[in-house]
């Protein structure tokens, strides 16, 4: 197996635990100090940053013991020789008007030269905000892709009889309810501006697609036809959705635009069709149908046109999800009696599975496309994972002990 | 246990029928000494007697199955689910006469409606499987509409695996989980 399991620093480490299951044969070597003064901010700064670089498996953490700000002068040969590649120090300094002065600043140990020097004020509410944006910034300049650190995940609980939507940072932290409700709640959706929240919500004892504002709480009912209503997807530009109804069949694929009104049949078929996602480009759509038999991924233009399957090995394949450079799908499969997530190359490729868990579903990509959060069983619980694509590192977001399903990882931007 | 005056009644008669009370005018029903286990469950009690009578010797109680309510008593109407086999969205002939009995119910009374409230077991993805417990709340429904129910009088809804009524990863509990509940509307 070779498994070890890392912990990050306290106090982070109570709150989340990151899995790593082999070695990555790149990672950045990564020292992350201990920033001034954090100790009497209510977040540990660092301790967020250091998990979250952890969590991404493109860093290896280097030991950084002590403290040091952004104005220490570091001694370039020192951390060399322990290993590392880059530094970030910084300080967490009260301001007198409750905020907090957030400063970092990032080091290149082999150029010796200093890559990014940032400064600013966070609310104590913020402040978990504020790590995730330093760890963005890290994991840009170190890599050259943009991180999902400050990106949002929606998923929903089960406690008893109630059922919670919720919003968290990508690390399942800093959780805000968005809707609570003695009725099932599925299949969330990001809008791709990151500020509503598509969903299918059983309050009126039927399966009604929602659309709630995130920030505000005001929502509107989308789509109520005759049967079920469900399956939202918006697409890339956010003026439409494609959403499974069984209004005229068992149930087909339409689209409707954003503001509701008339929904327009997509698919034609006798069998059951569902579980639509758009590709990046907009142009086509990925769904679901039993038109074979047994469920399979298909994909069709949206303008109408062909439909052609895409999955074709095992006889249960559902909940695909594309990658947002469009050119990797992630779905789950059933091997026996198990559900595993699976990552498939558009291109051509074979499909791999990349977890060794067997209760999987509904995989979700980050929007850099570097990790996919998904739900599963541990201990007798639902649990969230995230994974990167190549099944090495995976991380489950904690919680206060509720069932965890239906993850949506949320855009950039906020 | 409470037993409804109509079960007394009920089953006055089945024990009038067996000659146990036969001239026994003055036996009060409510006093009678009866055991629920003796009704049979499949309504031939309910069957007007013939000759015999309990009360007096000319009085006939007449048990009308076209109403409802006698047909409750026979507890077709009081059954209000449609198990199903794995995989499987075919309504089987053992829940023919309890459609049936519903179907006479919607057909003789127009403005009636009903939800159809099809489930799955947990196996499997909650999209797909609320598409399934579409599935076989449309098989219901269109069982129910060539037993002569209109149409508009009949929404067939899903909870996919949403609502388990058995709590429970084993075939046991899948199986009472596959299911199409019959609500009023």
């Amino acid at each position: 197996m070779g498994a070890l399991a890392a912990a990050a620093a306290a106090p982070a480490a109570a709150q989340f635990r990151v899995e790593i299951t082999g070695i990555g044969g790149n990672q950045i070597p990564v020292a992350i100090a201990s920033f001034r003064d954090e100790d009497k901010a209510p977040v540990s700064v660092s301790a967020v940053v250091r998990a979250d670089l952890q969590r991404s498996g493109l860093f290896r953490l280097v030991d950084a013991p002590g403290s040091l700000d952004e104005n220490a002068r570091v001694n370039m040969a020192e951390w060399r020789s322990r290993g590392a590649d880059a530094l970030a120090v910084g300080s967490v300094l009260r301001l007198a008007d409750g905020r907090f002065d957030v400063r970092f600043k990032l080091w290149d140990l082999v150029k010796g030269e200093e890559l990014v020097g940032q400064s600013h004020a966070a609310l104590p509410a913020d402040l978990r905000l504020a790590a995730h944006r330093i760890a963005d910034s890290i994991y840009q300049n170190l890599t050259g892709e943009r991180g999902v650190f400050s990106t949002r995940i929606a998923y929903v609980t089960k406690a008893g009889n109630r059922f919670s939507l919720h919003v968290t940072d990508a690390d399942g932290e800093g959780g805000q309810i968005a809707l609570a409700s003695p009725d099932p709640i599925i299949s969330p959706a990001w809008s791709p501006n990151g500020k509503e929240l598509a969903y299918v919500s059983f309050e009126s004892q039927k399966a009604v697609v929602w659309v709630q504002d995130v920030a505000t709480g005001q929502r509107r009912m989308l789509a109520n036809f005759r049967g079920s209503n469900s399956a939202p997807a918006w697409s890339p530009d956010g003026r439409d959705l494609a959403l499974t109804l069984s209004r005229d069949a068992v149930a087909q694929l339409y689209l409707m635009s954003r503001e509701g009104g008339a929904p327009r049949r997509l698919t034609s078929s006798t069998a059951i069709d569902t579980e639509p996602v758009f590709t990046p480009d907009g142009r086509q759509i990925y769904f679901v149908s039993d038109r074979g038999g047994g469920p399979q991924v298909y994909r069709m233009p949206v303008g109408g046109g062909n439909v052609e399957r895409v999955t074709f090995s095992g006889s249960y394949n559902i909940s695909p999800s594309i990658s947002p450079d469009g050119r990797v799908l992630a779905y789950i499969t059933r091997q026996g009696s198990a559900f595993k997530v699976m990552v498939q190359e558009l291109a051509g490729g074979n499909a791999s599975a990349i977890t060794d868990t067997s209760d999987d579903e509904s995989p979700s990509f980050a929007p850099n496309g570097r990790l996919l959060v998904y739900a599963s069983r541990a201990q007798g619980r639902d649990v969230l994972m995230t994974t990167t694509l190549d099944g090495r590192i995976k991380s489950r977001l904690l919680t206060s002990g509720a069932d965890m399903r239906e993850p949506a990882w949320g855009p950039f931007g906020r | 246990m409470q037993l409804t005056r109509r079960t007394l009644r009920t089953a006055a008669l089945v024990l009038a029928l067996g000659g146990l009370l036969a001239g026994c005018s003055s036996t009060k029903l409510d006093e009678a000494p009866v055991e629920s286990r003796n009704v049979p469950a499949d309504g031939s009690a309910g069957k007007p007697a013939a000759g015999g009578s309990a009360a007096a010797q000319s009085s006939v109680a007449t048990v009308d199955l076209s109403k409802s309510g006698a047909a409750a008593a026979t507890g077709l109407l009081a059954q209000r689910v449609v198990y199903f086999d794995f995989d499987s969205f075919v309504v089987k002939d053992e829940f023919r006469p309890m459609l049936e009995a519903h179907a006479k119910v919607l057909a003789g009374n127009r403005s009636k409606r009903m939800t159809l409230e099809g489930h799955t077991d947990e196996r499997g993805g909650r999209e797909y499987n609320l598409a399934l417990g579409q599935k076989r709340a449309d098989a219901v429904l269109k069982t129910l509409v060539l037993l002569g129910v209109q149409d508009t009088q009949l929404e067939a809804v899903s909870f996919g695996e949403e609502k388990p009524t058995v709590p429970g990863n084993d075939e046991a509990a899948w199986a009472r989980n596959r299911r199409v509940e019959l609500k009023d509307k």
